[in-house]
């Protein structure tokens, strides 16, 4: 039972991060119809920025609880900056030619940020200090769950509420919902569409930047590399649970995280890719718009 | 009050308006009547900085709109109750509400003109919880009608209210439309293609032919037309 337990709370730990993630594609999908494939990287640039900043503070000697949350903001500054940039670079421009180009230019910018953190950095993995320290309450229930974990949960749990909120009861919240549904219809209504994007893209970026802090404090490295696959996986989990929709990305998300960690669990670490894309596939067969996602239906 | 002066639009290299020249004053209600596809709508989402004109120009109030941002048209009091109603379908009734009255910070004020509609459109504050997509089509186009007053507009622009509903929904939709005219003094311009029903409602008419003005008079004189009879009217 504790076995499974581990197995239960580690997958969930594992899409709390992807969700955090997920987040992104699915409400940047939800709002201009585009897989931004450089989301990836903004959680890497998020992951790489945290990295900077503890290594800086750490020679200050100040204590490390308030590095994490130093280095925290500063990432999802950093990242939301990125985010909002690459989307007035790259999509902007292309926002009324045919799809297929503004996603070959996510690809690019992908491609492109991937390389310039590899050159201004390095490509060697480089260790990343966990630097959430190890609770006693928690000590009893160390076999099961970790601090790090517990972290990681709470963490995205606040995450998820707060984005809620905004996006239910905000007026920037309604705007964005607005916009996702009919553009040119928010436009007449007085809507600023192109400041709703950014924002969009901002708060994506953020959420992107979260995880990747808490992943790499888990995980203990990074390269220039970690956000294409950790991007690859929450696009996947976005599509589990119906792109464009947030809850739809959250319990995609989840999902995702338990497969893999049965899988690895009872089955065999080498399966884990090939059990969540199963899951993947299985889904898209008997619901192609994923599990909470829509089919487009409007009355005319 | 709006004035469009020799206004041409192109999508891609093909025209939709050539030299599009209409004036309304304040308070008045005109209507644009033509066929499928004569540019009315496109006319429509000039004036709205949709479809900004190549050419030509757009004022209002004296001061020119020409290329400028759909939002700040709308917060000049320029509204637009599209054609298809465009409801945002997964937002509540309320919620699509508040959207239509996104520029503005007045709570209480809103509140007041949230009750002002539901005092027109009853059926409306009965659904306010009730997703937008969820409604019927009369009950859609009350929304869309009422979402365009939220933002106390000076100028509202209606394509094609009456379309796809039942005689007795346009009768009353066409009531309210003269109420708030009179009420609020608020400008109509009104796009139809039900010639006869527009004509009735408006003191002026323009018609539209392949994106050129091809008449404009006072709608007793073009219900009397031979040639707007024979093509518009079905008489």
């Amino acid at each position: 039972m504790d076995y499974f337990l581990e197995l239960f709370l580690g997958g969930l730990t594992r899409g709390s991060i992807y969700a955090l993630i997920a987040l992104g594609y699915t409400m940047v999908y939800g709002i201009i119809g585009l897989i931004n494939f450089a989301h990836g990287e903004i959680y890497m640039i998020g992951a790489f920025t945290a990295l900077i900043v503890i290594s800086v503070l750490t020679l200050m000697g100040m204590n490390t609880l308030a590095i994490l949350v130093i280095a925290g903001v500063i990432a999802v500054i950093y990242s939301s900056a990125y985010g909002y940039t690459v989307e007035k670079i790259a999509y902007k421009p292309l926002r009324n030619a045919p799809r297929l180009s503004a996603l070959i230019s996510a690809i690019g910018m992908s491609l492109f940020l991937q390389n310039y953190v590899l050159l201004a950095q390095t490509s060697d993995f480089l260790p990343f200090p966990c630097l959430i320290p190890d609770f006693e309450f928690m000590e009893p229930y160390a076999h099961i769950i970790g601090s790090t974990e517990i972290v990681i949960l709470i963490t995205t749990a606040v995450v998820m509420v707060l984005l809620t909120i905004m996006i239910k009861f905000t007026k920037i919240g309604k705007a964005m919902r607005a916009t996702s549904q009919d553009k040119t219809m928010a436009m007449l209504v007085g809507i600023n569409v192109n400041r709703v994007i950014s924002v969009t893209f901002i708060v994506g970026s953020a959420t992107a930047a979260i995880g990747g802090v808490l992943i790499a404090s888990h995980v203990g490295m990074i390269n220039f590399y970690v956000g294409f696959i950790a991007g690859i996986k929450a696009f996947v989990a976005a599509v589990l649970g119906g792109i464009g929709s947030i809850p739809g990305a959250v319990l995609g998300s989840f999902i995702l995280g338990w497969t893999e960690s049965f899988a690895t669990g009872y089955v065999s670490s080498d399966y884990e890719d090939v059990f969540a894309f199963l899951f993947l596939v299985l889904i898209l067969i008997f619901r192609p718009a994923g599990i909470l996602g829509r089919s487009e239906k409007y009355k005319i | 009050m709006l004035k469009l002066k020799n206004v041409q639009t192109f999508y891609g290299n093909i025209q939709a308006l050539k030299d599009v020249t209409i004036e309304i004053s304040e308070g008045e209600i005109i209507t644009l009547i033509g066929a499928n596809g004569a540019g009315k709508t496109t006319t429509l989402m000039a004036v709205c900085g949709i479809v900004p004109p190549r050419s030509g120009e757009i004022s209002f109030m004296g001061e020119p709109i020409t290329g400028m941002e759909p939002d700040k048209i709308v917060s000049l009091g320029i509204c637009q109750v599209p054609e298809g109603r465009r409801i945002f379908p997964y937002l509540s009734v309320a919620e699509n509400l508040d959207m239509g009255a996104f520029l503005r910070n007045d709570r209480a004020e809103i509140k007041k003109d949230m009750e002002y509609v539901f005092d027109l459109f009853p059926i409306l504050a009965e659904r306010r919880h009730q997703a937008g997509g969820t409604l019927s089509g009369g009950e859609q186009q009350m929304l869309a009608i009422s979402r365009a007053l939220m933002a106390r507009p000076r100028l509202l622009l209606l394509d094609e209210p009456s379309l796809g509903l039942a005689p007795l929904i346009v009768k009353q939709i066409f009531e309210i439309l003269i109420k708030i005219n009179a009420e609020n003094n608020t400008t109509i311009f009104l796009v139809e293609q039900n010639a006869n029903l527009a004509l009735k409602v408006a003191a002026r008419g323009y018609v539209m032919e392949n994106g050129r003005i091809t008449l404009t008079d006072l709608s007793e004189n073009l219900l009397a037309n031979e040639e707007v009879k024979k093509a518009y009217l079905g008489f």
